[in-house]
């Protein structure tokens, strides 16, 4: 075990010195392409928000059915076949057939080509889930539907607060997915999500609709409030457009009327569709509706052709900033919820940061000190390797540009106090080892080959800990869990390669000497 | 060194005595239950920093109840100028929630806080950590019997999976009892007390295994406490260091990882007292004998 080829001594030095490169990279501005890495700090180290994210697919399941109604009575129109009393209801749309068609009708959801029912040989499952009570069917939305809907509406989502996030332009914002229904949005450096918050908050579903007096329209009709809550108007369901139609929008001042606006320009169909309304519905009153409540509802003076427009609503400048933002990055899918929130602020980062590499050097001072009262010149050989260790970990999160954190912080200062265990492991067998034999080299070598399977077994179980931690684990945690699992890596390496090496160079020099250690 | 600590005449002793803590832990986690953080309980919390150097705490939670919060704890964190303030009532989607607590709370105080860390948690991510949390212990101590069933015979791995579930629930009694905040760092503890608590088991199992390959004619009873003292050297140096570091944590580390390093170092004693007087009496009591490893290997 004391044998060290040449190869294998320049390797492990040029291992080390170049995972030392890496962590002092973090410490010195090295004007280096390949190699300037970074460790990312946490959020709970460099300040800045968390925000977990959870789509409400209610409303978008509600659509899907609504419209699954009346491809059905569509589709089996041209089939001619007569579906009677439909319904949709606890979702679930249910109606029935003559007794005649039943089978076919069936035959028409059940095949596995089905257009209606799609989806089986995607998944081997119908999109809905077909029942029947006699002559008549329910079909409710089957789980891979359900996952097909969550996932398109969750695609759409994350697009859409990238985008809004973006506009606002914080710094290396980042957002993922989590599950099927939640999106992760982290914000270092911002200390106030209250104005993200609110621009998530909100679906930024915009529509202009005329507003109606007789309630006998043919799309049907409904009661609006204004934003204020001030006064209710009766407009027709029918769309003239929507905020789909746009393409940019912008705040503005109105020099003439001297408030804030914004202004708003249309796509091509859009703007055709606009002057055509605008043009047959002169005099009447436009409303502009933003999720169910009503901005404004101006009186339409003149055709409106060039496919340009303003809403005025009492904005201040802030009001008509954040709403053209959300209209010019579109309207999400379905609501979203905020589940989770966590912001720390960056003193707070900084606090955590000074405390935690205050705790890591005493701790560090204070585990040398012992060692080194333990064991004099192998407790200088242990500490020496502990030195590296703490290089080659560091190193390593560089080279991984893993995320520090607060408890990741711990995870490297408790690195400390264990991994000096195999080496104390290996150092208490050689003292055993060297009551049997006089040779002090072969004793060395029994101690370090007798004490190999308690060391790996030892090692093993914490890094079974920490391998369940890093998967079941969360945000900060998540790093306690990757420094622990790495530390105990380059622990073993360096107690294998590093405290070795040094106890083989200093026992071949000294094995005349009485009592080694 | 060289030791020679009688430690099996108290095997007895120290089993009842593990006995009785671990009866009374359960008990408190029946009957007081745990102190569950915003983490697992949901609600809000909030880290405050005052400007006003002498800030009467009383005042302060005055200001806060009169906020129609719900149940408002308020309690000092670390120094005289920050506090920890935490209530169930969850931020229902209105993104000026936490803005419009600062300012009311300004204008009651009369002079400017600063929040340095806003935790807000809805009741359903809540419940889920929760049920993660309890997951990952359980999955870890399932690896752990797993692993040491692997290596070593069945008698040990009940030996030590049943030292694992002393200190857990020990320490988890323990926090029952001074009712200490239970968070995700927490967790994180007890998963590394399991890791190191198994650590220092097998350490000891493997001695013992070794020794009782070695002499076929010493009593189990008697080749357990001669593994523990060769061992026992490494045991101390072990528990020092880490102790060390541990200790350096809990009072320089800052108030936040507070929780977690009192955790790891009530583990750490549990860890090292179990592998001694837990795990190896298991041993005699299972009557390990040279022959229980022969059969292994001939296999």
């Amino acid at each position: 075990m004391l044998y060290f080829s040449k190869i294998k001594i320049i390797s492990v030095v040029i291992l080390s010195i170049l995972l030392s490169y890496f962590a002092s990279s973090n410490f010195f501005k090295f004007d280096d392409k390949y190699f300037s890495k970074n460790i990312n700090l946490g959020l709970d180290l460099q300040g800045g928000s968390y925000l977990l994210l959870e789509v409400d697919n209610k409303p978008v399941i509600i659509e899907t059915l609504q419209n699954k109604v009346i491809e059905l009575k569509k589709y089996f129109k041209d089939k001619k076949i007569i579906l009677r009393n439909i319904s949709l209801e606890n979702n679930l749309i249910s109606f029935m057939v003559d007794q005649n068609q039943l089978e076919t009708t069936i035959e028409h959801l059940d095949k596995d080509e089905s257009i209606i029912n799609p989806y089986y040989q995607q998944f081997k499952t119908h999109q809905f889930n077909i029942e029947t009570l006699k002559n008549k069917i329910n079909l409710s939305i089957s789980n891979y539907g359900l996952v097909k809907i969550k996932n398109s509406s969750l695609d759409q989502a994350l697009e859409i607060v990238r985008r809004r996030v973006d506009e606002i332009g914080t710094n290396e914002p980042n957002i993922l997915k989590r599950g099927n229904d939640r999106i992760l949005v982290e914000l270092p450096g911002l200390k106030d999500p209250g104005r993200i918050k609110s621009l998530l908050g909100k679906t930024a579903n915009l529509t202009f609709r005329f507003v109606t007096e007789n309630s006998e329209e043919t799309f049907g009709t409904e009661k609006v409030s204004f934003e204020d809550g001030s006064e209710q108007l009766i407009i027709s369901k029918r769309i003239v457009i929507s905020g789909d139609n746009l393409v940019d929008a912008q705040p503005r001042m109105d020099t003439q009327m001297n408030e804030t606006i914004v202004s708003f320009t249309l796509d091509r169909v859009g703007a055709k569709k606009f002057a055509k309304a605008t043009t047959t519905g002169v005099g009447k009153r436009l409303a502009i509706v933003l999720d169910e409540k009503i901005i404004s509802a101006p009186n339409v003076r003149e055709p409106i052709v060039g496919g340009n427009g303003q809403i005025s609503g009492g904005f201040t400048f802030q009001s008509a900033t954040d709403l053209a933002l959300l209209l010019r990055s579109g309207a999400l899918p379905a609501p979203l919820n905020i589940i989770e929130e966590r912001t720390v602020g960056p003193d707070l980062g900084q606090d955590s940061i000074n405390a935690g590499i205050f705790s890591l050097f005493i701790g560090f001072f204070l585990v040398i000190f012992y060692m080194f009262y333990k064991y004099k010149i192998f407790g200088l050989i242990a500490n020496a390797t502990l030195i590296i260790n703490l290089f080659l970990l560091i190193g390593i999160l560089t080279l991984l540009e893993a995320t520090l954190t607060l408890p990741g912080i711990a995870g490297i200062i408790l690195t400390v106090g264990m991994a000096v265990d195999a080496n104390v492991l290996i150092f208490e067998r050689i003292r055993e080892e060297t009551k049997l034999e006089k040779n002090p080299i072969i004793a060395f070598d029994s101690g370090y080959t007798k004490s190999r399977t308690t060391i790996l077994d030892a090692n093993i179980t914490t890094l079974i800990a920490a391998t369940i931690l890093f998967f079941m684990g969360s945000g900060p945690v998540k790093g306690f869990s990757i420094t622990l699992g790495i530390g105990i890596l380059s622990t073993l390496f360096s107690v294998y390669f590093i405290a070795r090496l040094l106890t083989s160079l200093y026992v071949t020099k000294n094995k005349h000497k009485e009592k080694l250690i | 060194m060289n030791y020679n600590i009688k430690f099996n005449k108290f095997y007895k002793n120290f089993n009842i005595l593990s006995s009785v803590l671990i009866i009374i832990s359960i008990l408190f986690l029946i009957f007081k239950g745990l102190n569950f953080g915003v983490d697992f309980k949901g609600g809000t919390l909030i880290e405050i920093r005052t400007t006003n150097e002498n800030i009467d705490i009383s005042k302060l939670r005055k200001s806060f109840r009169s906020l129609n919060l719900g149940d408002v704890t308020v309690k000092k964190f670390g120094n005289n100028k920050d506090f920890i303030v935490k209530f169930d009532k969850k931020n229902t989607n209105n993104p000026t929630f936490i803005n419009d607590i600062k300012t009311k709370l300004e204008k009651k105080l009369t002079y400017s806080v600063d929040f340095r860390r806003v935790e807000n948690v809805g009741p359903k991510v809540s419940s889920e950590l929760l049920q993660s949390g309890i997951i990952a212990i359980c999955l870890s101590l399932a690896a752990m019997l797993i692993y040491i069933w692997v290596r070593f015979e069945w008698q040990f791995s009940l030996g030590a999976i049943i030292a694992l579930f002393h200190d857990v629930i020990i320490t988890l009694g323990i926090f029952s009892l001074f009712s200490f905040e239970i968070n995700l760092s927490i967790v994180a503890a007890i998963l590394t007390i399991v890791g190191y608590s198994m650590n220092d088991t097998v350490v000891i199992f493997d001695r013992v295994r070794e020794n009782l390959k070695k002499y076929s004619d010493i009593k189990i009873f008697e080749l357990t406490n001669i593994s523990i003292n060769e061992t026992l050297s490494r045991t101390l140096i072990t528990s020092v260091t880490t102790l060390l570091a541990l200790f350096s944590i809990y009072f320089f580390g800052g108030q936040i990882l507070k929780g977690f390093s009192l955790a790891m170092i009530l583990g750490v004693f549990f860890g090292t007292y179990s592998s001694i007087y837990i795990a190896n009496p298991i041993l005699v009591f299972l009557k390990v004998s040279q022959r229980t490893i022969l059969k292994d290997d001939s296999n």
